[in-house]
């Protein structure tokens, strides 16, 4: 982790935080209590057999918690084990917890998503975990109480996972944040170079990255990268009422339909933006957060 | 089996379903029962264009026909793999799809998956893996990654996961891999009108498929690990 000290507050990077530090900063303090800890040993039974390194908590702590004393369960998938991978026990403890807040029905539910996807070395298993996720997030919203996806990690969102943050009901990301389905490299390695080539950083950040996903309306809140601005940025998004009726669900497809109408030709990030009225755009990759945010106000799809 | 002999075997007293490239849709009557039919052909790759239009056809059941069961026979290679899809934002696409079919469920209509070609990866898990109850041909085929890719990937020599796959359902591709792990309800087999109209007719009640894994000896973890994190004390 890496702090710095600007004036009287500490910054504190959650790009380079583990999982269990982002859920502590985060959290109000002493309220965070694990469930299913390391203690308890339960790990994949799959990546022993493949001779694979496992993890005590199989790369993803759950548990439960308070935000500003609002009662939250949580869960952040931990990168630095298997880039966040979703197992079947990392899987199944991602999906109790979901339905573990149809019971409780906590304030919310924090999903601090750091994943690659399904981990192909239980694929499987992994694939039908994630579908279980997907089913236990609409239970959960359709129960009224809001999924909040926080993607700001070191290997941000993709794969299933990726799905699985749109189904929630708001993402906040920082510019370092990452979301999308296939990563840069699957593509790369899949459709060969010149289809995305994964090198290009640029290119990578302005096709994934939090500021067009932000633009795009795919991410609800641009947060600079701090555990404390992604705090403020969760309490605030708790208090959304989640839609699943048919009238909302036709209105995201128009919306999704007008995307595809108004920038479906576009083949490079400058262009949306370009199209979207942003003065400048290839300026828009050096601004930091809060320049960004003031350069293109009411230049969001 | 190719689109038309399958239409023509799940529903005998006809059906109205139109082929638009590699899409269709459509209804089809199973012992007089009325059926929605949405899918796709030759292994397409789900791109956004096809994944707006399965959620608008699935809007359009839920708006026009209140109850109507909705089979799923979508035949994919996975999601498409392009810059331009990710730039547009595809996983919000696939996710407004399953969002779409979750809300025909939970207004009513029953859910059924067929996977009658191939089921791979993002492309199965916003449509198929959402259903009700999913059901498989017994020749066709369901992975997330063929193992030469996964050697590659996870850099375990290709003739040890060979080995393994033979004894272990949790990585290798094949539709009896994914029935013992509790993804595949059944294979259908034979008269499959009578499949489809068995399936129909079967109570549905939340989410089966880890105990189904777990009593198949596939997923020996899933079920007890999601109980223990719902129900233990924090």
């Amino acid at each position: 982790m890496s702090q710095a000290t600007i004036g009287n507050t500490t910054s504190r990077s959650y790009y380079e935080d583990s999982a269990r530090g982002r859920l502590l900063g985060l959290l109000d303090p002493g309220s965070f209590v694990e469930i299913l800890p390391p203690a308890e040993r339960v790990v994949s039974p799959h990546l022993r057999q493949l001779g694979t390194p496992a993890a005590f908590d199989d790369g993803i702590v759950v548990g439960s918690g308070r935000l500003e004393g609002r009662r939250v369960l949580v869960a952040a998938q931990e990168g630095g084990f298997m880039g966040g991978a979703v197992g079947e026990v990392h899987g199944a403890k991602l999906t109790g917890l979901l339905e573990r807040a149809l019971d409780e029905r906590p304030d919310g539910v924090l999903l601090l998503a750091e994943s690659g996807g399904v981990r192909l070395h239980e694929a499987n298993a992994g694939l039908i975990a994630v579908s279980e996720v997907m089913r236990a997030v609409l239970a959960v919203r359709a129960a009224g109480i809001p999924v909040i996806v926080l993607d700001g990690g070191t290997f941000g969102c993709f794969g299933g996972m990726g799905i699985v943050a749109r189904l929630c009901d708001a993402v906040a990301m920082s510019e370092e944040g990452r979301l999308g389905l296939s990563g840069p490299e699957v593509i790369e390695t899949t459709m060969g170079v010149e289809e995305f080539d994964s090198r290009d950083r640029a290119l990578v950040w302005r096709t994934v990255g939090g500021k067009h996903r932000y633009l795009l309306g795919e991410a609800a809140t641009l947060v600079e990268d701090d555990v404390a601005t992604f705090r403020a940025a969760a309490l605030a998004l708790l208090d959304l009422t989640p839609d699943l009726s048919l009238a909302a669900l036709e209105a995201e497809h128009a919306a999704l339909g007008g995307r595809l109408e108004r920038f479906g030709d576009c083949r490079d990030a400058l262009d949306i933006w370009a199209r979207l009225g942003v003065e400048e755009p290839e300026r828009l990759p050096i601004l930091d957060t809060a320049e960004f945010l003031d350069t293109v106000r009411d230049r969001r799809a | 089996m190719d689109v038309t002999t399958l239409l023509d075997r799940l529903f005998p007293d006809g059906h109205d379903v139109a082929v638009d490239g590699v899409y269709f849709d459509g209804t089809g009557r199973v012992f007089g029962t009325n059926v929605s039919v949405i899918g796709t052909l030759d292994n397409a790759p789900i791109g956004i264009e096809l994944a707006f239009r399965m959620a608008g056809a699935v809007l359009e059941v839920v708006r026009s026909h209140p109850g109507r069961p909705i089979l799923l026979l979508v035949d994919t290679q996975g999601q498409r793999l392009s810059h331009r899809d990710e730039l547009l934002g595809i996983n919000g696409y696939m996710a407004h799809l399953a969002k779409c079919i979750d809300l025909a469920r939970r207004s009513g209509h029953r859910i059924l998956g067929l996977v009658y070609g191939q089921a791979v990866s993002g492309g199965f898990l916003a449509t198929s893996l959402l259903a009700d109850r999913c059901y498989a041909l017994p020749d066709a085929e369901i992975r997330v990654m063929n193992l030469p890719a996964m050697a590659r990937v996870t850099k375990i020599p290709l003739d040890r996961l060979t080995e393994l796959s033979a004894v272990s359902p949790v990585f290798a591709p094949g539709v009896e891999n994914y029935r013992r792990m509790g993804a595949i309800a059944a294979l259908w087999d034979g008269d499959l009108a009578a499949c489809l109209a068995e399936a129909l007719a079967a109570p549905t009640d939340g989410d089966p498929r880890r105990a189904l894994g777990e009593e198949r000896g596939g997923r020996l973890m899933a079920r007890m690990v999601a109980d223990r994190v719902r129900r233990d004390a924090a």
